[in-house]
């Protein structure tokens, strides 16, 4: 099953594939169907309780050839950062390079939805604690780097740089996340090309590792990074990051302003 | 009888801010122009403490069997409110002074302020974000009530005391702030979108050693400031 969130005729409604199409599973419009083109997609996610914002964890470096890419030697244990819901936007949304900047580029994750409250799990039992996947694509603005709790928020928490999506596609339809080919497109050219099996800290382990000292709930986010083949990406390029099974998250770069 | 409204939780991210006080950046200028930092920070450095570190007023805070002792990181939190907190009251503009900031379309509107108590396992590195020494189940205490803007005064102005176990430890005087409330808004909103609901800290000050108040399971924490219900935590051993 891929559900999707949707914006259509004035509210917000969701959906799940069916034929190619989105089928609403509003009350009032339950069964209509949609095409891709006719509605704004928006961040495959429920919405969180009151005053319990959605925790976004995401790894940097997890992949050894995108770490020898940086200069980095491969982490000893996960190298985590936090982003605000903020920075969230949908499929086929339009993604702002400052002005001025010399160097903004993707980064295709496997995204993981947490399905159940996680507390001290172990590796063994993580995969009851998924709800699903999707794709994340955590742009990074290198030109704000600086080297204070790295990478700081202004290089990975802007609004409008990380796209999520198309879809939330169920756990139970994906029986081995680390069994996944990502791919990354910039106007139809290969640029990136990477396999979920290379991840340094895979999902299992990040489970562990993330509920041993922190709770997580159903809606959490962890983007488990991103493989090698990062490149710069100018106003008006098409970026589509794409991982087997679970999706192809398309994304425009624009002029700020 | 009336019953008393349930203490405050944030509705949207909490973010921290890093080395806001000109005094811990005094004390970090020879570090911070040695690798790997190779310079001061020149936009703010911010963390978030996430959901599972809110403890509201009254709740105790478990420290695992592992973290003997933390960091306590007194702070004021600036509360992001909603278009209809300032509508249609057309004064509803002048509290935004209490930041000494004139309002105006282009910054979050700022509804009131909250005491925090940003607790950390102590940690002498900057270089990497903090997330396992900052994000651990608890390690957030929340004031019971926002303040409203007008009923703060000056948030600038403003100095929290610190004690544990009844003993004054520190005082923190929120005039030494390096960006105060309106520049931290207007730098940090150049790159992200506060939202309503979201906090920002202004951040946490050290003592004259470069340390913070430290406390440990059995300690109880006050973090009081003048016209605000002291913030207060217990921490206890984690339950075996």
């Amino acid at each position: 099953m891929k559900r999707a969130r949707i914006a259509w005729a004035g509210a917000i409604h969701d959906a799940i594939e069916a034929d190619g199409q989105l089928e609403l599973l509003t009350p009032a419009f339950r069964g209509r169907r949609l095409s891709f083109d006719e509605v704004v997609w928006l961040p495959p996610l429920a919405p969180m309780p009151a005053h319990r914002p959605r925790t976004i964890l995401a790894l940097g470096l997890n992949y050894a050839d995108h770490a020898r890419e940086l200069a980095f030697k491969t982490p000893e244990e996960p190298l985590v950062f936090v982003k605000g819901e903020a920075s969230l936007t949908g499929h086929r949304a339009l993604t702002v390079r400052p002005a001025g900047v010399a160097y903004m580029h993707y980064e295709c994750e496997l995204a993981v939805v947490i399905g159940k409250t996680a507390k001290k799990v172990k590796k063994a039992d993580a995969h009851g604690f998924i709800a699903g996947y999707t794709v994340a694509n955590d742009y990074a603005i290198r030109d704000y780097l600086e080297n204070w709790y790295r990478p700081n928020l202004r290089v990975k928490n802007r609004d409008t740089c990380t796209p999520i999506g198309p879809w939330l596609v169920y756990a139970a339809d994906i029986p081995d996340p680390m069994n996944l080919a990502l791919r990354t497109t910039v106007n139809g050219k290969l640029t990136q090309s990477g396999h979920t099996r290379d991840m340094i800290f895979d999902v299992p382990f990040l489970i562990e590792y993330f509920s041993s000292f922190m709770t997580l709930q159903p809606g959490d986010l962890i983007l488990t990074g991103t493989p090698d083949g990062v490149v710069d990406c100018q106003p008006g390029d098409v970026i589509v990051t794409e991982i087997e099974g679970i999706g192809a998250l398309v994304n425009t770069i624009a002029l700020q302003g | 009888m009336t019953l008393s409204p349930p203490p405050f939780l944030p509705g949207g991210t909490v973010y921290g801010t890093l080395l806001n006080f000109k005094h811990e950046l005094a004390l970090w200028a020879a570090r911070a122009a040695e690798p790997p930092y190779k310079g001061i920070p020149q936009a703010p450095v911010l963390f978030i403490k996430t959901a599972n570190t809110f403890s509201p007023q009254g709740a105790a805070i478990s420290l695992p069997a592992s973290v003997p002792e933390v960091d306590v990181g007194a702070s004021m939190g600036l509360v992001i409110g909603n278009f209809e907190d300032f509508w249609p009251n057309p004064s509803a503009d002048r509290p935004q002074k209490a930041i000494n900031m004139e309002a105006t379309a282009m910054l979050p509107r700022v509804v009131g302020c909250v005491l925090l108590n940003d607790l950390s396992i102590p940690h002498d590195s900057y270089y990497r974000p903090p997330v396992k020494f900052k994000c651990l189940d608890g390690f957030l205490g929340i004031g019971p009530r926002c303040v409203p803007l007008a009923e703060v005064g000056d948030v600038n102005a403003l100095k929290l005391e610190v004690r544990v176990n009844g003993t004054l430890r520190q005082t923190v005087d929120f005039s030494g702030l390096v960006r105060d409330a309106a520049m931290l808004l207007a730098d940090v909103g150049e790159f992200m979108t506060l939202r309503p609901g979201d906090v920002l800290m202004l951040g946490s000050d050290c003592l004259p050693d470069g340390t913070r108040p430290r406390a440990r399971a059995g300690d109880l924490i006050e973090i009081s400031a003048p016209g605000f219900d002291p913030l207060v935590n217990t921490l206890v051993g984690e339950p075996t």
